[in-house]
């Protein structure tokens, strides 16, 4: 029997089935939409694993009460860090940058979540922030990662506030800076929250960047530089899946520990 | 006969406005502020002359001021948007002790000393929450104009409750509103009262005494003035100028800086006198 995990995101549903040795056999991913329990079928059959070989199903995200055919639902948090341990064993603080959140995790030893802390108050330290400045350039979001690597010097963007950012965006155009260097400032505007967030978890390395926003290599290559320490990230294509192989890990240790208590139960 | 003129360019509008030696306003113009910010300082200034058939070389004294200030490059001088709405509240109702500015990007409260000189103030400088912006926002989400804002709101009984204090997360927070059925009233309603909220604080902040003046560009908007009259308590003081306030303040600053000029007295026009 294998092991699902299906992450129910805002904008995309992700699954993933491991093996009962923790292998992983697939990922199916598909756009979420409204109706979220049709969206995590979906998903779940677009890692082309049989039904009838998953034996046990961990639901996390946004939307994760809503599947119905859940066995367990986890956190975002949980989910995450899970799956970060299982890319880097050796992860203690994990940071996930997404669409409106911005979220830092400090793990234990045993890779439980020690202590967190969130933003989802103020779009200025999420995906948000890059989208709008980027928007006010001209840019859609897909265009950053391209963008931002042709940035030789970054402009300064003090970060307070994403509607803010528009008047700093358009002075520095009007002073003549290039929209690569804008977006480049931008992104180190953006990871200095990120770090202010993660020094208060008491971040230790080794550390691990998940989330939507890791798609532009540039938010690594800062990341190192401002923390002076390298920074882990998920291997393309699988860092998007990151929440889901978590959630399909955790239910894996689950179902396993319910046997062995199971079977301790039965020989007693 | 000797003019002045106050030129206020906002994040989201331009004002200009022109006075008389009494303090009169001869001339007004509006405009958005778009992208060049310089052209558009000179022509909103160049409307206003017009439209009171005013030559430029019989104004004595200029004005700058709002965020964009630095950019009326023909003016003699710049002086903060706090200062102007101050002067230009307690100009138009002479009574005022508190003015409550709200713009397209910024709320800020003001205590003021008769004749309109700044006591205190406190604003939002770190965040957009609770200005003009955050209608926006939800006027884009809803599709709806602007100006049809507050009349929608105005007709809402049961106002949703508006979590989001961030204006960039409040689009998605009003379109999960309306995907859980709510009427476009009701959840106007809720966002008009969430900024009402903030604003109230600031102006908690500075003190609620006396007479407050409502300044800025929402003041156009009726359901907003509703919210924060209830939140108030009291009715506030809101005139067809308020739009203007802070370019009718400047515009006084520069006929005293230019009667000063010419009489060498620096005499300051009284709060009141020049009431249209």
């Amino acid at each position: 029997m294998n092991y699902a995990g299906i992450d129910v995101g805002s904008t995309y549903t992700k699954a993933a089935v491991v093996s009962p040795d923790g292998t992983l056999l697939g990922t199916g991913l598909c756009k979420t939409g409204f109706k979220l329990e049709q969206a995590a079928e979906s998903a779940l059959t677009a890692t082309q694993v049989p039904r009838s070989d998953i034996g046990y199903v961990a639901s996390t995200g946004y939307g994760r009460h809503q599947v119905a055919f859940r066995d367990v639902q986890i956190t975002d948090l949980t989910a995450h860090s899970w799956g970060a341990l299982a890319f880097f064993p050796k992860t203690r603080t994990v940071l996930d940058v997404g669409g409106q959140t911005m979220k830092a995790m400090r793990l234990d030893d045993s890779g439980r979540v020690h202590s967190f802390r969130l933003n989802d108050k103020c779009a200025a330290g999420t995906g948000a922030f890059l989208e709008k400045t980027a928007s006010y350039l001209g840019y859609p979001i897909e265009e950053i990662g391209a963008l931002v690597d042709e940035s030789t010097e970054p402009v300064e963007i003090s970060g307070v506030c994403a509607v803010f950012a528009e008047s700093e965006v358009i002075n520095h155009v009007s002073n003549g800076a290039q929209p690569a260097d804008i977006v480049h400032g931008a992104i180190e505007s953006l990871i200095e929250r990120s770090v202010r967030l993660m020094k208060r978890v008491q971040m230790e390395p080794e550390f691990t960047l998940v989330g939507g926003i890791i798609r532009f290599a540039k938010m690594a290559e800062v990341m190192r530089v401002q923390l002076g320490d390298d920074v882990n990230v998920p291997p393309e294509p699988l860092v998007q899946f990151t929440g889901a192989i978590g959630a399909a890990m955790l239910a894996r240790q689950r179902q396993q520990q319910i046997r062995t208590e199971t079977a301790v139960a039965r020989a007693g | 006969m000797l003019y002045a003129g106050g030129v206020d360019v906002g994040s989201t509008q331009t004002k200009a406005i022109v006075v008389d030696e009494q303090g009169q306003i001869v001339g007004r113009s509006l405009m958005p502020t778009g992208a060049n910010v310089v052209v558009i300082a000179e022509q909103a200034f160049k409307a206003a002359l017009d439209q009171g058939e005013i030559a430029e070389a019989d104004v004595g004294y200029v004005i700058g001021t709002g965020y964009g200030r630095y950019r009326v490059e023909f003016g003699d001088d710049q002086v903060t948007e706090i200062v102007c709405h101050a002067r230009g509240a307690a100009n138009m109702f002479p009574r005022t002790e508190t003015v409550i500015d709200m713009g397209g990007q910024d709320t800020k409260a003001i205590r003021v000393r008769p004749g309109g000189d700044v006591l205190d103030f406190c604003m939002n400088d770190k965040c957009a929450a609770g200005t003009g912006r955050f209608l926006q926002s939800a006027a884009a989400a809803l599709e709806i104009e602007l100006d049809d804002l507050g009349p929608t709101a105005l007709r809402g009984t049961k106002p949703v409750r508006i979590s989001t204090t961030c204006t960039v997360f409040a689009e998605s927070e009003v379109l999960s509103w309306l995907g859980r059925g709510r009427k476009i009233e009701d959840i106007l309603l809720g966002v008009h009262q969430s900024i009402g909220k903030r604003s109230f604080g600031l102006l908690k902040r500075v003190g609620l005494e006396g007479e407050i003046t409502f300044t800025g560009g929402v003041t156009r908007n009726a359901a907003m003035v509703a919210a924060l009259e209830e939140l108030i308590g009291r009715p506030l003081n809101v005139s067809e100028e308020s739009h203007y306030m802070g370019a009718l303040g400047a515009a006084l600053i520069a006929l005293e800086r230019a009667i000063g000029a010419t009489t060498g007295a620096g005499e300051k026009i009284a709060a009141g006198e020049g009431a249209a």
